[in-house]
């Protein structure tokens, strides 16, 4: 099958991505003529049985887009609909959204990071097979992916579709002294993430770099997680309200997945690679120093080096969740009254992956009569495409199994939530 | 992939990933559990695929498209004991609120090419396909009553997972009733217990998300939403979401009269 300048590669059930997606690949004269990610992920239908239902809703109904990363739903959701009735939540509920939120980034990280992406840097099928050799690394990995589920327990009710966020704020908010068996656990954490970040900063990365435009929300003064405007590398930024103005979906054939483009600009990547490139200098001063350590630059645009992004990430959240945690006051109500009215509301926070953008429109009875939802997956996916036909097309000597392998481990640097985007893989390499 | 013990293979169809998910947050069992079940096919934890049959089948998600029909049948032909995970695979999950609507509709609306697009009018429970050996409920489901359900079926008997309601753990949790307190419309006297009586725990009423209890009393639960001032549209909106197709016939006893003064005389705008 090797050397052959006609051929074709199926990666027909891609693993360990959330999800179910598929790689074609067609080969063509001795060059790649086509890489298709194609997500065959059933959809689901979110933004159309999402109408008629109330304002109140969407925080729960769209957290089950995704078991990875339900916070980020939740918050979108709660961000788009608060936009919607005018009403500003700050202050301590804020904060302890951005400590739930944190709890998210170390369980989604963690779980990426140890779970599905470093098996395939040390050339293991799965984690569980990493632990016959190295138990005490994939140990490591399950408590510090638990110190990030403990936050979303304690503060959500459960890790998997928290139970006790709403629109305006929270049903019941913790006492500060509930937080505080959380200090010692993210303590430990810390040692443990800062101890990641070395670990996969002696992985062997392959050369690899792309020139896309990056997006990421930014906030200054921190890293932005919870709210922001968005940034990019190359133009000026923009509101979460002018995002359909400068983000193009389409459909394409293969997909039940929507792609995005940036108007004018073309394929672009938003998640840990990006927030990183764009919003490096708010990053905690021992974040900084683990990210320098570990030999990252001003920018990351080696897609593989994205799992020193996420190690530093995991950092920083359990910092910050630390901080969040010492500095907290109970608000004196645990939610703002959020009255419903007419409107159209947008809201966008930083998924794990990337941007997570949703649009509500309201009736005056608080029903929702359209939405509009748009997952980094997605936004990513031109991007994903891009880089793989450059990837395959250096590699056209490997075999079919190296190359399905070596693929996938590619396709694992972008962290792919296919639940997310069905709106993803299966390699097929058609070499003709 | 792990032990040489009973063989295990998870299986996704439409769903959200969160039960499978359930598995790996196990932090502290999941490396014990490998340690004993020889987990053959995982594709979300591994890229190793072993050929069937298997002895143990978990399956979350539920049927949306023709292939997974067809699927559905293969993995039941597969596995020794087939236990279906959540809500999506016991009850078709959010995505059945399809059932109601018009699919072509509904795929025009979310997708510019509905002719890229292949899927069923509907969205059912696995049980509506193949024989299913045990169900276990949730959105999402409960990591403990995983662990009682696999340790269950490796040293060979019934798993012990309660089929009385919500309203059982809020007593054990010495939760104050938000019903009777707060006049807050709660699904728990109807809802399977399983979750801990989490959301009343945080002050939040029931949403039913681990789908009815054995026996549920529709006529008293429709009455009681209503005197806490549901109207009839909201109190089927609470029973369609996560656990459609399992409530449906209680979504039907929307209109009871409103329960007799007593224990249940709650504050809220009577019917």
């Amino acid at each position: 099958m090797t050397h052959r300048s006609d051929r074709t590669l199926d990666v027909r059930s891609l693993a360990r991505v959330e999800g179910e997606g598929a790689m074609h690949v067609r080969v063509r004269d001795g060059a790649v003529d086509q890489v298709r990610l194609e997500i065959y992920e059933p959809p689901r239908f979110f933004e159309a049985l999402l109408r008629g239902r109330r304002h109140t809703e969407p925080p729960d109904i769209t957290a089950r887009i995704c078991g990875i990363c339900p916070v980020a739903y939740q918050m979108s959701a709660c961000a788009a609909i608060e936009d919607a009735c005018g009403i500003e939540v700050g202050g301590s509920i804020a904060a302890l959204r951005r400590l739930l939120y944190c709890g998210e980034w170390i369980e989604s990280h963690v779980l990426h990071i140890y779970l599905l992406h470093a098996p395939d840097f040390l050339g293991y099928p799965s984690a569980l097979d990493l632990a016959k050799d190295h138990r005490d690394l994939v140990e490591r990995g399950l408590a510090l992916k638990k110190a990030g589920n403990e936050i979303m327990e304690l503060l959500g009710g459960r890790a998997i579709h928290p139970v006790n966020v709403r629109v305006g704020g929270f049903y019941r908010t913790p006492s500060p002294r509930e937080l505080i068996p959380l200090r010692d656990r993210l303590r430990t954490a810390l040692h443990q993430a800062l101890d990641t970040v070395r670990w996969v900063a002696g992985f062997d990365f392959p050369d690899f770099q792309h020139d896309h435009e990056l997006l990421a929300l930014t906030t200054p003064g921190r890293y932005a997680i919870e709210s922001g405007t968005i940034a990019t590398t190359s133009r000026p930024g923009f509101t979460p309200q002018q995002f359909e103005e400068h983000v193009i979906e389409e459909h394409v054939p293969h997909s039940t997945a929507l792609h995005a483009h940036l108007a004018g600009r073309g394929a672009y990547l938003t998640g840990p690679a990006a927030r990183y490139t764009l919003n490096r200098q708010w990053l905690s001063p021992l974040a900084a120093q683990a990210a320098t350590a570990a030999g990252l630059g001003a920018d990351c645009r080696n897609p593989y080096r994205s799992i020193i992004v996420r190690a530093v990430e995991t950092v920083y959240a359990v910092e910050e969740a630390l901080r969040l945690i010492d500095e907290y006051e109970p608000p004196p109500q645990p939610y703002l009254d959020v009255p419903a009215r007419a409107a159209v509301g947008y809201g966008a926070t930083e998924a794990p992956r990337g941007i997570l953008f949703h649009r509500y429109s309201l009736d005056a009875d608080g029903l929702v009569t359209s939405a509009r939802i748009v997952p980094p997956t997605s936004q990513n996916q031109a991007a994903i495409e891009d880089d793989l036909r450059r990837f395959v097309g250096a590699r056209l000597d490997l075999d079919d199994e190296r190359l399905t392998r070596e693929c996938e481990q590619a396709i694992r640097n972008y962290d792919p939530c296919i639940s997310c985007a069905t709106h993803f893989l299966d390699l097929t390499v058609d070499r003709g | 992939m792990t032990s040489p013990g009973p063989t295990l293979a998870v299986w996704k169809f439409a769903s959200c990933d969160g039960c499978q998910l359930t598995l790996l947050d196990c932090e502290d069992e999941l490396l014990a559990v490998a340690d004993r079940v020889h987990i053959a096919h995982f594709l979300e934890a591994s890229r190793t695929i072993e050929p069937g049959p298997y002895d143990v089948s978990l399956v979350e998600g539920s049927i949306t498209t023709a292939a997974d029909v067809e699927r559905i049948h293969r993995v039941r032909e597969l596995s020794g004991a087939v236990v279906t995970i959540g809500a999506c695979a016991t009850a078709g999950g959010v995505q059945a609120l399809r059932n109601f609507a018009d699919i072509d509709e509904f795929t025009a609306l979310v997708y510019a090419r509905p002719d890229y697009i292949s899927t069923l009018a509907t969205s059912t429970p696995i049980a509506a396909h193949i024989d299913v050996d045990y169900e276990l409920h949730g959105c999402p489901i409960d990591r403990r009553q995983l662990l009682e359900v696999i340790t269950a079926l490796l040293v060979g008997r019934k798993p012990n997972i309660p089929a009385h309601s919500v309203c059982f753990e809020c007593k054990q949790r010495h939760n104050v009733c938000v019903v009777i307190a707060h006049g807050t419309p709660c699904l728990g006297p109807v809802t399977r217990a399983g979750c801990g009586a989490l959301c009343p725990a945080h002050h939040r009423g029931c949403y039913g998300c681990f789908g009815p209890m054995e026996t549920p009393n529709a006529a008293a639960q429709a009455g009681l939403l209503r005197a806490t001032g549901m109207s009839e549209d909201d109190v089927v909106r609470a029973y369609r979401t996560f656990n459609t197709s399992a409530f449906i016939d209680l979504s039907q006893v929307t209109v009871g009269p409103p329960p007799a003064a007593g224990p249940y005389d709650v504050p809220g705008e009577p019917t």
